[in-house]
């Protein structure tokens, strides 16, 4: 063939596979009017909806309730056909969320933890569930952990988990240390005698642990700075404000933690895991985590479980409000959302049905008697009833999370920084690795550069 | 052919109909090879060119995949330059790569050189050079986080046994990059040694003969006839070895999360931040178009010394 010829045969050929590729990837391009998840349903029929967050198969009786939960709710609700349950794991995963998105596969319930609220919001990348929520039975108790789903007077989720921030650390080691598990440290102070103590014990020991890389660093930066009274950012959220003695005292406590008591060990934590996984392998002794961690612990890191427990954040003036809760995708039709938030209530927020039916929960291996969900106000029908249900059929040693609970008691949540937490995460991972890795580490200047750097992107941002 | 000849005379001198039926012939011939053409553009169309062009449009643009997006013209390559981590991310990227060439290119070379000189064991050798390349990048990464451990890990363990005293590796501003351009250097030291390998073992040998026949001694045959014979795969190497090496991502994101103090960040990881963490997949776009027209410049000087290479 002459290269002529063999030109004019490439050209059409490349034009068709670029024009092939261009319509098959362009199928889920957002248009203006909103294109709709598939299986929408036809308007006045069975509305078809899709959601996330099955539990995995490893995780065996919990995806065991979660099936049976699926088949009653489908017996009660003919006219709601869930027509795909996705596990996949984390459930939610930002690294495919917008893609998902772009190219219709996004379920239209989806499930999401609080960090990535404020900007999926901001963003526009959730319903506005305002005219719907009050058809929710339960929707008039839930208490502040709502407002992390809130925007101008606007519901954009409902909350599912919810806990507040305290000291998780393990018994076991305690014991070893000579100090009493019954009695954990309540200050700062207390905490660093303690961590010197486990560290003591010898070669790999750390007394307290703490995160420094990937946005965790500042994630748990603002979680101390929020328990010493300091905040990270004005109320108008338009500049930076750790840079105050709360947040040098944050650091500073670290700083001598790891260079003048050597009690943190020389190992960076630079994701999740890794602390997690730390905490887990039984030698380190303390870390800042909420109840949830001692779940996490038990399921996903085969720590034993019954060497772990939470008490209250030392000193703390308020505390950072982690948890999850479920969105209901943008391009959802009023249908489809209803049919959502049906399914939402039923599943998490109707005490003694889903994942709140406690009597199940203790017969199917599941932990019984941790401090959360709180999801409602103490003295609502909601509240008291879930609180009923749990202590009835608590399965957990109450010592491991009843100084948490106790402790934590009339200390205000507090929420991420705005939607812009994960920039600011990582501009604070900076002095957390800084002082965890230097000795000549100065926690004021480090606070001080990074507060040009947020106060740069918020007035960027506007 | 039959049709031809049956046809008689009169057709043999038509231009025009031998012309299609040497076409046709043609075709024929390569339907096969044009079948496999197709598929591997197509593939290169979904996954590569696709991408790229959607990349260059969605850098330009705001969206957040449920209203129609907005041209918005530079704002987004602004947002990134103004970014704190903009400068070290670069700066990083650098770094890395020129460090990376001084290791990651020269020791790979060496390695060959020494298995090229081996008369024994050479076929084991070169399976425990290339043994690195079979594990997969991110257990190849982990397994550093281990040497690297400060108390424990096996790097400290061996420079405690010289009596040296230990380093922080992973933990300190001065040897966090260095450590990640080791890891790098070892997961890509068997690939580069087995092209140098099959680029020595085309000089003739007579090459050789005749220099120590002349007296020169080993640096002299290296340098006076493996370095001018390896010219061009060496060019080649160097600049595919830029390219790979700017576009560092796992190693920061698996061992160090950009630290300390941002010591790590690369453009590709900062990059993934924005895309994935900041929810402002334009402003990842814009980085990687950054990005694209720096190694677009590498790849057009590679496919220069390449075509030069086949003349």
């Amino acid at each position: 063939m002459t290269r002529s010829g063999c030109r004019r045969l490439l050209g059409p050929l490349l034009a068709s596979a670029l024009v092939l590729a261009a319509s098959a990837c362009g199928s889920g391009e957002p248009t203006a009017d909103g294109a709709q998840p598939s299986g929408s349903g036809s308007a006045g029929g069975p509305v078809s909806i899709t959601v996330n967050c099955m539990p995995p198969k490893t995780n065996k009786a919990q995806r065991t309730t979660y099936e049976e939960d699926l088949a009653a709710f489908r017996k009660l609700n003919p006219d709601i056909n869930i027509e795909k349950v996705t596990d996949a794991f984390p459930c939610y995963e930002p690294r495919t969320f917008e893609a998902k998105l772009a190219g219709g596969q996004l379920e239209t319930v989806f499930f999401v933890n609080f960090p990535n609220v404020g900007r999926l919001v901001a963003a526009g990348q959730a319903a506005d569930l305002t005219p719907y929520v009050g058809e929710l039975k339960t929707f008039k108790d839930y208490n502040a952990s709502l407002d992390i789903f809130k925007k101008d007077g606007k519901v954009y989720g409902l909350p599912t988990d919810g806990y507040g921030m305290g000291l998780v650390y393990n018994r076991d080691v305690f014991t070893k240390a000579g100090l009493d598990p019954a009695n954990p440290p309540k200050t700062w102070a207390e905490v660093r005698e303690a961590a010197k103590k486990i560290s003591a014990l010898g070669p790999g020991y750390v007394g307290f642990g703490e995160y420094s890389g990937n946005n965790v660093g500042g994630w748990h930066f603002t979680a101390s700075l929020y328990g010493r009274g300091g905040d990270v950012v004005t109320p108008d959220g338009k500049q930076a404000a750790f840079n105050s003695p709360e947040g040098v005292a944050v650091l500073e406590n670290l700083k001598q933690m790891r260079w003048t008591d050597d009690s943190m060990g020389s190992r960076l934590y630079i994701d999740w895991p890794a602390l997690m996984k730390a905490m887990a392998g039984g030698r380190m002794g303390m870390m800042l985590g909420a109840p949830d961690v001692l779940i996490s612990l038990r399921n996903d890191f085969q720590a034993k479980f019954e060497n772990y427990a939470v008490a209250a954040q030392p000193e703390a003036k308020a505390l950072f409000n982690g948890g999850a809760g479920y969105m209901i995708n943008p391009k959802a039709t009023p249908e489809q959302i209803r049919a959502g938030l049906k399914w939402i209530e039923y599943e998490f927020l109707t005490p003694g049905k889903g994942q709140l039916d406690y009597v199940r929960a203790k017969g199917a291996n599941l932990t019984v008697g941790q401090p959360y969900p709180d999801l409602y106000g103490a003295d609502t029908p909601s509240g008291q009833e879930v609180l009923r249900l749990r202590s009835e059929n608590a399965n957990v040693a109450p010592e491991q999370f009843a100084l948490w609970a106790q402790g934590s008691k009339g200390i205000p949540p507090k929420a991420e920084p705005g939607p812009y937490a994960q920039e600011i995460y990582a501009i604070l991972d900076t002095p957390m690795s800084a002082v965890l890795t230097r000795r000549d580490a100065d926690p004021a200047k480090l606070l001080a550069d990074a507060e040009a750097k947020v106060n740069a992107l918020l007035a960027k941002k506007g | 052919m039959t049709t031809v000849t049956m046809r008689g005379p009169r057709h043999r001198d038509d231009p025009g109909r031998r012309r299609n039926q040497r076409r046709r012939l043609a075709v024929r011939r390569n339907v096969t090879a044009y079948g496999f053409l197709c598929g591997a553009l197509i593939c290169f169309a979904f996954f590569s060119w696709y991408p790229m062009v959607r990349e260059v449009v969605l850098s330009f643009q705001r969206t957040n995949f449920v209203d129609a997006p907005v041209w918005v013209g530079l704002e987004n390559f602004v947002t990134v330059v103004q970014d704190a981590a903009f400068g070290p991310a670069w700066k990083n990227t650098v770094a890395f790569t020129v460090l990376a060439l001084v290791l990651g290119y020269g020791v790979p070379f060496v390695a060959a050189l020494v298995l090229n000189e081996l008369r024994h064991a050479r076929a084991y050798l070169r399976l425990v050079v290339y043994l690195p390349v079979m594990l997969p990048p991110a257990v190849g990464v982990l397994l550093f986080q281990w040497f690297y451990e400060p108390e424990s890990g096996l790097f400290n363990q061996v420079l405690g046994f010289l009596h040296l005293p230990p380093l922080d590796w992973l933990n300190s501003t001065d040897t966090a990059l260095v450590s990640l351009v080791i890891v790098s250097t070892w997961m890509n030291l068997g690939s580069g040694t087995l092209i140098y390998l099959a680029a020595l073992q085309t000089i003739p040998g007579e090459l050789y003969e005749a220099a120590e026949l002349d007296g020169a001694g080993l640096f002299r045959r290296i340098r006076h006839i493996t370095i001018p014979q390896t010219k061009l795969i060496l060019l080649v190497m160097l600049l595919l070895q830029i390219v790979a090496t700017m576009q560092v991502f796992i190693e920061p994101y698996l061992l160090t999360g950009g630290g300390p103090e941002n010591s790590t960040v690369s453009v590709v990881y900062l990059m993934y931040q924005y895309a994935f963490n900041f929810g402002n997949i334009n402003g990842g776009n814009a980085l990687g178009v950054m990005l694209m027209i720096v190694l677009m410049v590498f790849s057009a000087v590679y496919l220069r010394v390449s075509r030069e290479d086949e003349s």
